[in-house]
């Protein structure tokens, strides 16, 4: 009989630091990963949009138009000769700023809020708690679409409407989270010390409610790249002849039996730059989640 | 159950009230005069102070406020700037059409959504359940307008299959009908489908670990009676809820489905007014919209507490 050996698994030691822990339950997940190194060459070509974009995306050319991809225009050319590479590039930078402003809106409105319900509780709680209920009873991209066709049409404008639409998400997550920090015992201690309560609030909870906070803003930051797309293709967003890939999908529309690399380009970045931040929000929701798996 | 259901009625109301309220206050986010909006090129101050006194424009806007929403109450949205037709009847001709392609999104989201999400959980850590939650993702991630262009693009301009645009009524010619709705409401129904696929998939694990299932596996049922019979039946009481709060995804979806496939719907009616700067068909359809939104969530909850014994014990 021959003798049989157990081999255990090698034993990875598990960092102790709750930061390290989540950064640790991050990196094991392949998927989250790939998101990130995505995401991370997106913000890449938007900052570094002028130097790496062959051409000029506003210089129209007569000699060029609505070419097929091909050695000089590896995406094609668009009705007017645009390049459309240069164009899908230059119309990351709109989306990112997009995603980027339009959440640090929604955040800087809705954690405040959140962070003030749950901390305050009672009236004040009822009050931002039914109007929290209004906004999120109106579809988020129609009332986007509402407030930017009132303000007028601009990304600046499309921003501040995304913005706003999603704040309330902000503020029901930060509510919550609140809710859920003020029962631990470093708050009472905090409070027992004489600590007023705005910096019990400010010092004490608000860090601790950092970490679903950030899960909802990479989420959100895929919708607000959605939601940009959505109000640039409808003619509310990036006005012409500034690039962004929805205002490109709008044009392609026309040109779709002629051109359709014209349609092909800007929707596959929107889906790519989307999944990827889904992909990254969903690693970052399991490795922040305590009771993470 | 009858207080609960009672306590959330009467929720209902103020909710309604306050959406009001901010649909109202969207037309003072509008930069310069309604008036010289309304008047065009007329820049003569008494037809400017006509239109004012009209619109009652010249009163102060709590009054403004109350005038409005007295209207509506009395089923008056006001009256269209552009076509110069009552709100509610361009409202009621529209409806219907949105209405159609939203059942129909919704049909084909349960189709996918929650048979995938069974796959996925029963599955669950194989290739199956892979397959699924990637393309559970990729639906999420996927923007509906620009799934509708590639549709457009393959099923009609390259195999001519189906009309890349248009619509005709259900009640003129129910085959030509659903030619024209069914690629439509399958780029609607994806996204939701998305997510239905994947709260099913979170209710079904939930079940498969209770002592029910255990308790029906040992008594030596076949596994498809224990899955559909006894887990199905108890994880889709919540999907019932979240896939409510997915009718907003639905009515978003459609403003952009409508446009892409030229469909003369709810959602094109708000791009057509906010591009004529229409802005009461605007106040309208969103007051209409977020209405509809809320009644078809408190009928969710009412489902909820219907199929789901405890709580009509409660």
């Amino acid at each position: 009989m021959s003798a049989t050996v157990i081999r255990s698994a090698p034993v990875v030691p598990k960092p102790q630091s709750p930061a390290k822990l989540a950064v640790w339950r991050f990196c094991r997940r392949p998927a989250a990963l790939i998101g990130l190194f995505v995401v991370t060459v997106f913000i890449l070509v938007a900052l570094l949009a002028p130097w790496i974009a062959p051409y000029d995306p506003i210089q129209t050319s007569w000699t060029a138009i609505r070419k097929a991809p091909g050695a000089l225009h590896w995406m094609g050319t668009d009705e007017n000769g645009r390049d459309v590479a240069s164009r899908v590039i230059w119309g990351a930078r709109a989306s990112m700023m997009a995603g980027v402003i339009s959440v640090a809106i929604a955040a800087g409105i809705g954690v405040p809020a959140g962070l003030l319900a749950g901390f305050v509780g009672g009236r004040t709680d009822m009050l931002l708690g039914r109007l929290v209920d209004a906004m999120l009873a109106v579809p988020n991209l129609i009332l986007a679409i509402a407030l930017a066709a009132f303000l007028g049409p601009s990304l600046q404008n499309a921003m501040i409407a995304i913005g706003v639409t999603a704040a309330p998400v902000f503020m029901r997550v930060a509510r919550g989270a609140t809710m859920d920090a003020a029962t631990n015992e470093y708050v009472e201690a905090a409070r027992a010390l004489g600590n007023p309560g705005w910096r019990v609030a400010v010092r004490h909870i608000l860090p601790n409610i950092v970490p679903p906070v950030l899960v909802q803003a990479t989420l959100a930051i895929a919708g607000a790249i959605i939601a940009e797309a959505a109000l640039s293709f409808l003619g509310l967003g990036q006005q012409p002849p500034a690039p962004s890939w929805g205002s490109m999908l709008n044009s392609a529309q026309r040109f779709l039996t002629q051109a359709p690399w014209l349609a092909i380009f800007p929707g596959a970045a929107i889906f790519m730059c989307v999944l990827s931040f889904n992909l990254v929000g969903d690693g970052l929701r399991d490795a922040l989640d305590p009771r993470g798996k | 159950m009858n207080s609960h259901l009672g306590r959330r009625i009467a929720q209902v109301l103020p909710t309604i009230l306050l959406v009001s309220m901010l649909v109202f206050g969207l037309q003072q986010l509008m930069p310069g005069d309604p008036a010289l909006v309304l008047a065009g090129e007329e820049r003569d101050p008494v037809v400017l102070a006509q239109i004012r006194q009209e619109l009652w424009l010249d009163r102060p806007i709590p009054v403004q406020y109350l005038h409005w929403i007295g209207g509506v109450v009395q089923g008056n949205l006001g009256y269209s700037w552009r076509i110069r037709e009552p709100v509610l009847s361009l409202v009621e001709e529209k409806l219907p059409v949105t209405l159609q392609l939203g059942v129909m999104a919704f049909v084909i989201a349960i189709g996918i959504g929650i048979p995938a999400g069974i796959l996925s959980a029963v599955k669950r850590n194989t290739r199956w359940d892979y397959i699924a939650n990637g393309i559970g993702l990729a639906g999420l991630s996927t923007p509906n307008f620009w799934l509708g262009i590639m549709l457009i693009l393959l099923v009609s301009v390259k195999l001519g299959w189906l009309p890349p645009s248009g619509y005709v009524s259900l009640f003129d010619d129910w085959r030509q009908s659903l030619a024209t709705t069914i690629m439509p409401a399958f780029v609607l129904g994806n996204a939701i489908a998305a997510v239905l696929m994947r709260h099913t998939r979170s209710a079904m694990l939930t079940a498969m670990d209770q002592d029910y299932v255990r308790t029906a596996r040992a008594k030596g049922l076949s596994e498809g009676v224990v899955i559909l019979k006894h887990a199905l039946r108890n994880a889709l009481v919540p999907v019932i809820t979240l896939g409510a709060l997915e009718l907003g995804t639905l009515l978003s979806g459609a403003v952009l489905t409508e446009q892409v496939f030229s469909i003369p719907g709810f959602g094109k009616l708000i791009v057509d007014a906010v591009f004529n700067r229409d802005y009461p068909v605007v106040q309208g359809v969103v007051l209409v919209t977020a209405t509809i939104y809320i009644l078809l969530n408190l009928l969710a909850d009412v489902l909820y507490v219907v199929i789901n014994p405890r709580l009509r014990r409660a």
